[in-house]
């Protein structure tokens, strides 16, 4: 082998500029492999959403099948209600939540006493920090069929007949939206409050001197100030659209079957294909489905915040 | 005592509104962790005839009896629960800050290809039956500990915030002129570095912690032993599964022979306020702190 010299120099030099942060690359190292085994590995089980497994040949040796796995999956009707449930309720989930939070987030800074501010802010903060499965428990309490607060107490006190929750699907949609929204509504209220607190104080004193009553100064001021985090917030959001909250969706109305028709999302329906139907070369095409429609998403939300506004974009 | 509102302040009668309105939605926020502490005090047979109240008709601590009386089930899952939360979070925080620092420094010279590493599994991954298929099939997951760990371990989004945490808050002067003072790269991170970035890390580490207790979905997965439930899949399956209660009391037949039957609709709502118990002793501190390090992170943007 005849290496030109001056290459060999310029590799050489490479070499050791990279040997003299030596200790950096051990420090990296672990989380390195952690990350390569736990997220990239498994990137290579996607073959199986191209093949047909069976259990005897093991996932190498079955034979390919091209996107048959895929004409499957979309030939059910019930991808297709999962889509459309994880969308729509993702608008939602987005709409409302990003409405009450800044909502709340302006009126808590303009409540007079400080300290029932404070107090409100750590109470709203709460349901934050429960499971899912004790979402789901404290659902269960208020509207369990024989036992529940609304239907055993206040139904019967007001008279009205008892609503079977838990087998029509025409409730849910309300109650998992309610649900949501009383789960994060905490969470997004407190970074809100933080980009407001943040505004600097002369806006207003200006606004107040021209004589700005406090709708104009919401108006005029807080929320054009808040503009970028609220657009941030919802380009992520929007790139998480395809992807549902498991454990609301799955837990909350507890795995029943007659309630699938609205709260059926993507992820319920992979687990439930891979789990209950045994089918692994479909759940895998839907997985697979989700994962690639995400990516795109994502990405088009990243260029779209650089259009807006370079310096918020992700990458 | 009437006093008049100030200049920028809103009227009178619009701070009640606000108040009123908060106050309603703030009894909102915990009248439910009330009703299961109502529920969990009542007489079992109170429950079935007059269903979940939040003042007990008749008191009664069967559903404690019942769960402590052979307390090995829940005293188990609860040693699970806080043996997978403090040894994924101290190595989480652990992996996650190693793998921040050098991703962010500037003259690291390949910073860029491992931040973009760890910031591509945010935007792709194998998906759910991909992650299940290797795992059990590669890396053994089915009834270990570690399958409840190395999931959840390093956020890909908690090594950003820490990563932009280091970039903001270390000068730069510091680290080069220890550099000049002959400290290694090791000891710089050490004394230098994490000292720095100290709420950062607090930040993650309380993320983490609440990842993991609240975790039920690896088990889901991967666990079937029942010695290795966590409290929360305990939960899941108790809720799912009423028979699983009745199972929990078949091993514990002094318990049955005390009360006659399971108490099974208490005994699930003792067990929602066993579960949040440690999280609500916690709330004060978990909450200051997470306030905190959401605000470091929003006001970045």
């Amino acid at each position: 082998m005849n290496i030109p010299k001056k290459t060999e120099v310029t590799i050489m030099k490479t070499l050791k500029k990279h040997f003299r942060y030596y200790p950096l690359y051990l420090m990296i190292l672990p989380g390195f492999l952690l990350i390569l085994c736990m997220r990239y590995l498994p990137m290579g089980g996607i073959i199986i959403a191209f093949k047909n497994i069976n259990y005897a040949d093991g996932i190498i040796r079955s034979p390919w099948c091209g996107f048959a796995n895929f004409q499957f999956l979309f030939k059910t009707k019930d991808v297709l209600i999962a889509t459309r449930n994880t969308l729509l309720y993702n608008l939602a989930f987005i709409v409302l939540g990003m409405v009450v939070s800044i909502a709340f987030a302006i009126a808590l800074c303009e409540i007079r006493n400080r300290f029932a501010a404070k107090v409100y802010q750590s109470i709203f903060f709460f349901p934050y920090f429960l499971s899912m499965v004790v979402v789901a428990y404290m659902v269960f309490a208020f509207l369990g069929m024989e036992n529940g607060l609304l239907n055993k107490s206040i139904f019967s006190f007001l008279n009205i007949e008892k609503i079977r929750f838990y087998a029509e699907p025409k409730h849910w949609p309300f109650i998992l939206v309610f649900v949501n929204l009383w789960k994060n509504v905490g969470y997004s209220t407190v970074i809100y409050l933080a980009a407001i607190l943040g505004i600097a104080p002369e806006l207003y004193e200006a606004a107040i001197i021209d004589g700005a009553s406090k709708w104009q100064q919401i108006i005029y001021i807080t929320l054009p100030s808040i503009k970028p985090i609220i657009i941030i917030l919802a380009i992520m959001a929007i790139g998480r659209i395809f992807y549902a909250d498991f454990g609301l969706f799955y837990n909350v109305p507890m795995n029943s079957g007659a309630l699938f028709s609205t709260t059926q999302v993507i992820d319920t329906y992979v687990y439930r294909a891979m789990t209950k139907l045994g089918d692994l070369g479909m759940a895998a095409a839907a997985a697979l489905y989700q994962s690639f429609v995400g990516f795109v998403l994502v990405i088009t939300a990243n260029w779209i915040i650089r259009k807006i506004d370079s310096d918020n974009a992700l990458f | 005592m009437k006093k008049k509102a100030g200049v920028n302040q809103i009227s009178n009668r619009a701070n009640c509104i606000i108040n009123i309105f908060f106050l309603i939605y703030a009894i909102l926020c915990i009248a439910p962790l009330l009703l299961s502490l109502g529920v969990s005090l009542t007489d079992e047979k109170e429950v079935i005839l007059h269903g979940f109240n939040f003042i007990p008709r008749k008191f009664s601590l069967d559903a404690y009896r019942f769960l402590f009386q052979d307390a090995s089930h829940v005293l188990r899952a609860y040693g699970v629960s806080i043996f997978v939360t403090v040894v994924g979070t101290l190595f989480s925080v652990m992996l996650t800050a190693l793998y921040a620092y050098p991703i962010s420094r500037k003259d690291f010279p390949a910073a860029k290809f491992f931040t973009f590493f760890i910031f591509f599994t945010m935007l792709f991954n194998g998906g759910l039956v991909a992650s299940f298929y290797i795992n059990t099939q590669l890396f053994h997951f089915k009834n270990r500990l570690y399958s409840l760990l190395l999931p959840l371990m390093m956020n890909p989004f908690n090594v950003l915030i820490v990563r932009t945490f280091y970039k903001q808050s270390v000068p730069k002067s510091i680290i080069e002129s220890s550099k000049i003072d002959g400290a290694s790269e090791l000891r710089i991170f050490i004394q230098m570095v994490l000292p720095l970035s100290k709420p950062a890390i607090a930040t993650i580490a309380l993320f983490d912690t609440l990842c993991y207790w609240n975790d039920w979905f690896s088990s889901l997965l991967y666990i079937s032993d029942v010695k290795l439930y966590s409290l929360q899949y305990t939960m899941y399956t108790a809720l799912m599964n009423i028979k699983y209660l009745l199972k929990f009391g078949e091993t514990s037949s002094d318990a049955l022979n005390s009360l006659g039957t399971v108490p099974t609709q208490t005994v699930r709502f003792t067990m929602v306020l066993i579960a949040i118990g440690p999280i609500i002793l916690a709330y004060p501190y978990f909450q200051k702190h997470f306030v905190k390090g959401l605000t470091i992170g929003a006001l970045k943007g």
